[in-house]
């Protein structure tokens, strides 16, 4: 009896976080992430989610000669910092924001274009035993033709 | 964009099973924004490092906006007969159609809009409004927003930023309600747009030198994300249909070389940007070439029939 009263609950609970955190992490990167493109034109793809203290996300994109990028990666403040590394089909990493003071731009181009991957990690909490606090993740990907 | 979640736990595959079937999501993926706060019990140790060894993957391919940049950067002229007809916006009722097809306007919408064909640009982004209506995600393109295209018609920049922003905001509430395969379906029709443009612009006698074959060519590294992309919604009838093509199309790719050298980047600091370095060697020959554009062709029909 309990749970069949429980159930729709919870339910309803679930649908109505689920929309309101999508809907919050959208509004994020929009406000927060998409600024940090400065001059770049923002390629109009969206790539958002809302991840865990500790957590990892990948990303594959191809990038091409020819234009200038800028990648936008944004983290909610109640994250910890965000780290990211760039590296080749070989795991060779190419650039990490770690050795940037965890910096939330990168701009590069390229002489020939190129399969990448971002490896984007949340830092883990330095207090394991409490509840990982999770949070909008963003990453944008602004482009210009090169000069 | 795709997102997967790979998760070890037994206990955790549960919970999250128990909570797809509640907000009625699909089983075994992560749509954007879908997670929210969860409360894990404290006192479990590996749920917790089993939730931190979740890995989501997004597979983005080139945006339309890239694309067309990256055709008129190679220098190519525009032809607008190569354009999906905006007459035939009335044809497409099923959401396979109106996804593939708000994809390929949003294509179009972005060479109108580079190559500056203003007369036009207007009338594609209601050709894209249309199908995004008929898609359900309403206000994406609404009145005020043709009304700002209208108003910057002759600025590029900000006609580039109406296109991106009401891209980002139709792929960002596709995924955000649980609606992935519609998503991938947009980025798809945007993707082969931008490739069936490129191919059919290439002039043969030229071919050698044409930087527009690189391009082409370099659209090889993306059709393995297309197809990571599509195989993420698998099960879905219309993305059945569309790996099989992609498939297709990836077999002629397969014949398409490319090998590069080791990456090195060099960073420049007058400039604070890194250059990438690495020599790159290719080869297509032409009748790969004509095999390719005879196949993308054939799909893009499909697509736009």
């Amino acid at each position: 009896m309990r749970i069949t009263r429980i159930i729709p609950i919870l339910a309803f609970f679930m649908i109505v976080t689920t929309f309101s955190a999508g809907a919050q992490c959208k509004a994020f990167a929009k406000k927060v992430c998409l600024p940090e493109l400065g001059a770049y034109t923002h390629d109009g793809n969206y790539h958002a989610a809302v991840l865990v203290e500790g957590e990892e996300a990948e990303l594959y994109k191809t990038f091409y000669s020819d234009m200038d990028y800028r990648i936008a990666i944004c983290g909610e403040e109640k994250l910890p910092v965000v780290e990211f590394k760039i590296i080749d089909a070989n795991k060779n990493v190419l650039y990490s924001n770690k050795d940037a003071n965890f910096a939330k731009t990168w701009d590069f181009k390229l002489q020939a274009s190129q399969q990448l991957k971002l490896i984007i990690r949340v830092a883990p909490s330095d207090k394991p035993s409490e509840t990982p606090a999770s949070g909008c993740v963003s990453i944008m990907f602004g482009f210009k033709v090169k000069k | 964009m795709n997102k997967k979640t790979e998760i070890g736990s037994g206990i955790l595959i549960w919970v999250l099973l128990l909570a797809g079937i509640l907000s009625g999501c699909k089983g075994g993926k992560k749509p954007a924004g879908e997670e929210t706060q969860i409360t894990v019990p404290t006192e479990n140790a590996a749920v917790i490092e089993d939730f931190k060894k979740a890995k989501t993957i997004f597979n983005a391919l080139p945006s339309p906006l890239e694309s067309a940049m990256l055709v008129k950067s190679s220098g190519s002229k525009f032809d607008v007969a190569l354009l999906n007809p905006i007459g035939n916006d009335n044809k497409y009722v099923t959401n396979k159609s109106m996804a593939l097809n708000l994809g390929i306007y949003t294509c179009d919408l972005s060479f109108t809009s580079l190559y500056e064909k203003t007369q036009l640009i207007i009338d594609y982004m209601n050709s894209a409004k249309k199908m995004a209506d008929g898609l359900g995600i309403l206000k994406v393109i609404d009145q005020p927003t043709i009304d700002r295209l209208e108003e910057n018609i002759n600025n590029s920049e900000i006609v580039m930023e109406i296109i991106s922003d009401t891209y980002m905001n139709s792929n960002s509430y596709l995924e955000e309600n649980g609606q992935s395969a519609i998503s991938t379906m947009v980025l798809t029709g945007g993707w082969f747009e931008g490739l069936y443009i490129s191919t059919q612009l290439i002039d043969f006698k030229n071919f050698n030198d044409n930087k527009l074959v690189g391009k082409i060519i370099d659209q090889k590294l993306s059709i393995d994300i297309l197809l990571n992309l599509l195989e993420s919604n698998k099960g879905n009838p219309s993305i059945d249909e569309i790996i099989l093509q992609v498939q297709k199309l990836k077999v002629i790719f397969d014949k398409v070389t490319i090998t590069s050298s080791q990456i090195k980047p060099e960073y420049d600091k007058a400039s604070n940007s890194t250059m990438l370095k690495s020599d790159v060697k290719t080869n297509m020959t032409p009748e790969v070439f004509r095999e390719l554009t005879a196949a993308v062709a054939e799909i893009r029909s499909s697509f736009v029939k």
